[in-house]
């Protein structure tokens, strides 16, 4: 009960005995449970009740005697009980307002008399006995002062106690405390259930709010400060004699519209004090108003101005959500530490005493440690990733809701921004496809903040003190200072983000004062090269602000602000900040300036040239995102970035490039880059000396030359030349995947291969099949595959012994690269003398188990090298036998529904159908029906493989027939109306293949073949006439049969 | 001042005032004129007297230190006659609108410089800065913040640690930081005050 009294219950003051117990909530149910206890105290334990108290319960009541009944002796101002104690006191008197009683039994009679103001009666006799078991049972058995009083101690008071009384009292000691275990469990479930404050939450808050605050017409206060500057290690602010009571901080509000207001934030929440008594400069903390859960809902009731101004401000809309989400964490873990404590006391009941300190003050330390100061809160330390994994979550999920909850305060904008709200979710699914993203969600280090910070810590938080309290000039100091710390080094970035800096700085950017945000600008570049404070920066609104100062008229400034753009935008979410805020488009108009070519800039001129530099970096970071290459473009980016392309320094070529190079993955920029005449100076700097130019240069040329004029244009503007000679640069492996891949495109038109052999490019690039990285090696066997065009680069290839490493490379993993190898090894087999090479090699049947690989891009680019293997090798009938279930594999890839594995197999089993044997064996595996029903296509390049197959598999016993069977026939002479000539011919190979069977005749006929063939027969193809008209003959002379057999 | 004298007036500043053409000059010394400067019975000169100087400069640059004020006008009035006659008036502005960075490095020392010793002293900085720091008054002592950014300054700009600033310090430290310029307390007009009073001067005389 003692315990309970001095710590649940909410007294006023803190000046033990003067202070009244207050009608709250929680007082009155701890009340109603005492006076039920004690109500029901007299029936359930008689004996006890008749236990006379050491000492009466002494208060004021508000009972009249003419209350008091029977046992009682009552006159006109004063009552008496008819039972006394030893000494002949009486058990109860009651004289004039004044109320002695001693003993249980009487107590209860007494709540029984006052009826509906037994509550008042507790209250006012607890108000005076702060501990009334002192009073009851002796002062050995206070737990105000004797906190450490263990049972142990009890039993041994009881001991030396009157032996007639002892077990009485201990009886009595007993069933009090289990009241107040009631109690404080009790008073425990409805704390917990609260809304609790913590430090770093009223913190958060504060300053938040202070970024608000200011003379300022539209600031949501006029001031707002603390009234001690002193914060305590746990982060409260108020005296720690008030701390006990639950209060953190107190402050100084002056409201725009009504009076200033002192105010005490408290754990259980906000609420007006006495104000500051002006001859003692103290405190008054007496409440004097509501408790409200937060500063800004007692605002919002007490000014109206706040309320309105809170709505202008546009970055509360992205600020606050996430301020209050924090609070509710904080409120969650709170509430589990309440529970785990609330656990500790069910099962401990007996050492409930030993313990230290009661839950509230106990919970306090253990939550600033965890909580501690703001923004740190994303950044646990090892053992509550976990936790704060599940934080973040829970953010997303209760972000919707809670912002909604705010923005109804700011009822016209509402519909605009959750109209934003669902745009985004959508952005969110597209930009997932760019390329290069730095992960998100990268783990934070550095988290413990121990004693031995080192001393640029405390130097850096000393220049944001004065930053913050500082006027431009000391602001100015205080920047150029901080400048001087290595501000590379990741100790210094997290230093000032710790002690929040970021906030101050980025404050600074939405001044009017240029100096300062020159200043701070030069800070946030350099500091933002780290990825965490890139994060903190978006967090905290800073891209807006910097893209607004992207319109400034100082040059500097722009420069500055593009360039830490540059930096911070290098993941997802700030990219998407900077086009959603108009970003794109203004940095676009930075590229915008005086001719480029000449040679000597004026310095005017010079200024806007490095404003351009700066806006192609920002745009360079941006282009990551598909989205924003699409506004870069719809921006008029193009033009622009052609004209800077023409510029003579290569640090501006670099980013200009980087981001054509970037945004060549659309389609749209392929051809802009060809009209805009930008392959030029693309070619012109492949000779630049900037390795990082030449790369970037090679890499656009690398994703534009997919387009036949691109690749045009890149030779005769002499572009082939410095491709080939950067192949010997095979240090930097950047470069040189850039420039084989460039080569690789380029190498698609004929004319750019044989320069490249005058180049001896075929040469450099066999040298590169070994030991280089896997992006390296897709692009110079992708090269060497289109080079094997031309004859003669494949004996180069042969003479250099590039078939060796070809060959070896077939047993990799990577898939672009097997595509490639496999392409690279057939377009070599198609010289007998490397097939000789790569049958030694046993190249074939590497080749052939890659028609097991998983992906269909590998099976068809395997099965199409198999052909020209076959087709070269010696003894190739023997040697595709030689392969354990080779047949069967391939003819089961007839299965397959992608049409190029469908065309090459049957290409294959085209070839593989020339060896009768090997034909007897496909046939028994039943190729006949697969390939009648892979008939009914569209598709001319598979058409014209497929015919060729049936053609080839007609050869054998009564495939014929089976063909005809299995309604291969009628879609082939379909395929006759086709607009492709080489499925003409294959078709008509393997129709007159067919016509001798006299039942396939009447099919094609019934199709009406005949006037189809007719015209085949007038072709120039030799073959294609010659199967026609074979065909033709075939079925007339089934037709003159017939009419022989008919007429005789 | 009749058209002929003012010719001859303009001709010669052009050439000391060498940011300026013919066409502004003789619109400043209009303007100067304009300003209502009358030989007042103390001074014999003509001129802007100090009032009058730092009123200009609160009212169109938005200038509010008064102690810098009274270092700018002193800056402009080289030959220290307590008076801004029209030469000074010209070649004053042509510094503090135009000026190289050079001449506003040397412009700005001559204004910290408060006493003329060719140093700027750490007396002479904390008297500048003195009211740079919003007074907290929780702190013990309130200057201690003030002593300490005289401190960070010297660390940053006093190069031969002599503890105190020559014009070599002073120049050395605002070349390799620009920002460094007005270390001690707005000297210059931001750019959005000179391109107004530009604009103005300028625009206004080519009407008459």
């Amino acid at each position: 009960m003692g315990v309970a009294l001095t710590r649940a219950a909410q007294w006023t003051t803190a000046g033990s005995g003067t202070g009244t117990l207050e009608i709250t909530p929680l007082n009155e149910s701890l009340l109603n449970e005492i006076i039920k206890f004690t109500e029901s105290f007299s029936s359930k334990h008689p004996q006890e009740a008749a236990f006379v108290f050491k000492e009466p319960l002494e208060w004021e009541t508000q009972l009249q005697p003419s209350a008091f009944t029977s046992g009682y002796e009552v006159s006109e101002k004063t009552v008496w009980s008819q039972e006394t104690d030893k000494d002949g006191q009486p058990l109860l008197l009651l004289t004039g307002s004044t109320v002695k009683v001693r003993s249980f039994a009487h107590l209860s009679r007494l709540l029984y008399f006052a009826a509906e103001k037994r509550l008042k009666e507790a209250q006012a006799c607890l108000q005076v006995n702060r501990d009334p078991i002192v009073k009851i049972l002796g002062p050995g058995y206070g737990t105000i002062e004797g906190e450490d009083m263990s049972m142990l101690r009890l039993l041994d008071k009881v001991k030396k106690d009157d032996a007639g009384d002892t077990e009485m009292k201990m009886k009595i000691s007993l069933l009090l405390q289990q009241l107040d275990m009631q109690l404080l469990n009790s008073s425990l479930k409805q704390i917990s259930q609260e809304v609790r404050l913590t430090p770093a939450a009223v913190k958060n808050e504060v300053d938040l709010l202070k970024r608000f605050s200011g003379a300022r017409e539209d600031a949501v206060l006029e001031s707002l400060e603390y009234t001690s500057d002193y914060e305590f290690s746990n982060g409260c602010r108020a005296p720690p004699w008030r701390q006990v009571h639950g209060e953190i901080c107190y402050l100084i509000i002056k409201p725009r519209d009504t009076e200033t207001m002192y105010v005490t934030c408290s754990t259980a929440g906000v609420f007006l004090n006495g104000g500051r008594e002006k001859e003692r400069d103290e405190i008054n903390y007496e409440r004097k108003s509501d408790i409200y859960k937060d500063l800004i809902t007692f605002l919002r009731e007490r000014s109206a101005t706040f309320v309105k101004n809170m709505a202008k401000q546009e970055y509360t809309f992205f600020d606050e959500p996430k301020y209050e989400k924090h609070y509710q964490h904080m409120e969650v873990v709170e509430a589990d530490e309440y529970g785990q404590a609330q656990k500790f006391y069910d099962y401990s009941e007996k050492n409930v005493f030993e313990k230290p300190k009661s839950p509230l003050v106990k919970s306090k330390p253990t939550d600033s440690k965890k909580l501690e100061p703001s923004l740190k809160w994303k950044t646990m330390s090892g053992s509550q990733v976990g936790k704060a994994a599940k934080r973040e979550k829970e953010d997303k999920e209760s972000k919707s809701v809670s912002s909604e909850g705010k923005r109804k305060t700011s009822a016209p904008s509402s519909a605009g921004s959750s109209k934003g709200k669902v745009s985004v979710k959508v952005e969110d699914v597209s930009e997932s496809s760019s390329e290069s993203e730095e992960d998100e969600q990268q783990p934070e280090r550095h988290q413990e903040i121990n004693t031995d910070l080192p001393s640029e810590y405390w130097q850096i938080q000393k220049l944001v003190k004065y930053i913050k309290a500082g006027n431009q000039t000391a602001t100015v100091i205080a920047l150029c200072s901080m400048r001087d710390f290595n501000l590379h080094q990741e100790t210094c970035q997290l230093a000032i983000r710790d002690v929040g800096g970021l906030e101050v700085l980025i404050n600074l950017l939405d001044t009017e004062e240029i100096k300062c945000k020159i200043g701070s600008l030069k800070i946030l570049k350099e500091i933002s090269q780290n990825a965490q404070i890139r994060r903190t920066i978006a967090d905290l609104g800073g891209l807006q602000i910097m893209v607004k100062i992207l319109d400034s008229v100082d040059k500097d400034l722009k420069c500055l602000a593009a360039e830490t753009i540059a930096n911070v935008a290098r993941f997802k979410r700030a990219r998407r900040t900077v086009r959603q805020h108009g970003g794109i488009k203004k940095l676009v108009g930075l590229l915008d300036c005086a001719p480029m070519g000449t040679a000597h800039p004026t310095p005017l001129q010079g200024k806007d040239i490095e404003v351009a530099r700066c806006g192609a970096l920002a745009l360079w970071s941006c282009s990551k995102s598909a989205r924003n290459k699409e506004a870069i473009r719809k921006a008029g980016g193009i033009p622009l970035l052609a004209q800077l392309l023409k510029s003579p320094h290569s640090n501006m070529l670099i980013p200009v490039v980087g981001t054509l190079q970037e945004c060549a993955s659309e389609p749209s920029y392929r051809l802009a880059i060809k009209n805009e005449k930008m392959i030029e100076n693309l070619v012109k700097n492949l000779n630049s000396d900037q390795e990082e130019l030449q790369m970037h240069c090679a890499s656009a040329i690398f994703k534009c030359a997919e387009d036949q004029e691109t690749r045009d244009l890149v030779r005769q503007h002499g572009g082939l030349k410095p491709l080939a000679t950067l192949l010997a640069n095979s240090e930097n492996k950047e470069l040189l995947a850039a420039v084989t891949g460039a080569i690789w495109k380029c190498a698609i038109s004929k004319e750019n291969v044989t320069k490249f052999r005058e180049y001896k490019a075929i040469e450099a690039l066999v040298g590169l099949l070994t030991d280089q990285p896997e992006e390296v090696l897709v692009n110079v066997v992708g090269a060497l595959g289109e080079c094997c065009q031309e004859q003669a680069n494949r004996s180069i290839i042969r003479k250099c012994g590039g078939i060796p490493s070809l060959v070896a490379l077939l047993t990799g993993t990577n898939q672009a690269l097997l595509v490639n190898v496999t392409k690279a090894v057939g377009a070599c087999a198609t010289e007998p003398e490397n097939m000789s090479i790569i049958d030694r090699l046993d190249g074939v049947r590497l080749l052939w188990s890659l028609l097991k690989n998983p992906h269909a891009d590998v099976q068809a680019s395997a099965a199409w090298a198999i052909c020209p293997c076959i087709e070269n090798a010696k003894d190739a009938g023997e040697m595709v036998r030689s392969f354990v279930g080779g047949l069967e594999l391939i003819v089961n890839l007839l299965k397959s529904d992608n049409k190029e594995v469908l065309a090459s197999v049957c290409a294959a089993i085209t070839n593989i159908a020339k060896d009768e044997e090997n034909l007897a064996v496909i046939t028994d595996h039943g190729v006949v029906p697969l390939l009648s029903k892979l008939a009914n296509t569209n598709n001319d390049k598979l058409r014209r493989h497929l015919a060729d197959a049936i053609s080839r598999c007609c050869m054998w016993g009564n495939n014929r027939v089976a063909f005809g069977i299995t309604k291969a026939v009628a879609p082939l002479v379909r395929y006759l109306k086709s607009s492709d000539p080489a499925v003409h011919r294959a078709t008509a190979q393997a129709l007159y293949q067919l016509s001798e069977d006299p039942n396939n005749c009447i099919t094609m006929h019934e199709n009406g073949v005949v006037k189809l063939l007719l015209g085949m027969a007038g072709s120039t193809d030799e073959t294609l006439q010659e199967a026609a008209a074979g065909c033709i003959a075939n079925i007339r002379r089934l037709a003159l049969a017939t009419e022989k057999a008919k007429y005789g | 001042m009749n058209r002929k004298k003012l010719q001859k007036l303009s001709d010669s500043l052009c050439k000391t005032a060498k940011h300026f053409n013919k066409f502004e000059v003789e619109c400043l010394i209009k303007l100067f004129n304009n300003l209502g400067v009358e030989p007042s019975e103390r001074h014999a000169v003509v001129g802007l007297d100090r009032n009058s100087f730092r009123n200009i400069l609160h009212v169109t640059f938005g200038m509010t230190d008064d102690m810098i004020m009274d270092r700018v006008f002193r800056a402009f009035d080289r030959d220290n006659d307590s008076c801004v006659s029209v030469t000074e008036w010209v070649e004053g502005l042509s510094i503090f609108l135009r000026g190289t960075l050079e001449e506003k490095i040397k412009y700005c020392f001559d204004v910290y410089d408060l006493n003329s010793d060719g140093y700027v002293s750490r007396e002479e900085m904390f008297h500048m800065l003195k009211n740079s720091l919003l007074k907290q008054p929780s702190e013990e002592d309130p200057d201690e913040g003030i002593k300490d950014l005289v401190e960070i300054t010297l660390k940053k700009m006093d190069y031969d640690h002599d503890g105190k600033l020559s014009y070599a310090d002073f120049e050395k430290a605002v070349r390799e930081e620009n920002l460094l310029l007005e270390a001690f307390g707005p000297c210059l007009p931001d750019m959005k005050c000179a391109m107004a009073f530009e604009a103005q001067a300028f625009q206004d005389s080519s009407d008459l």
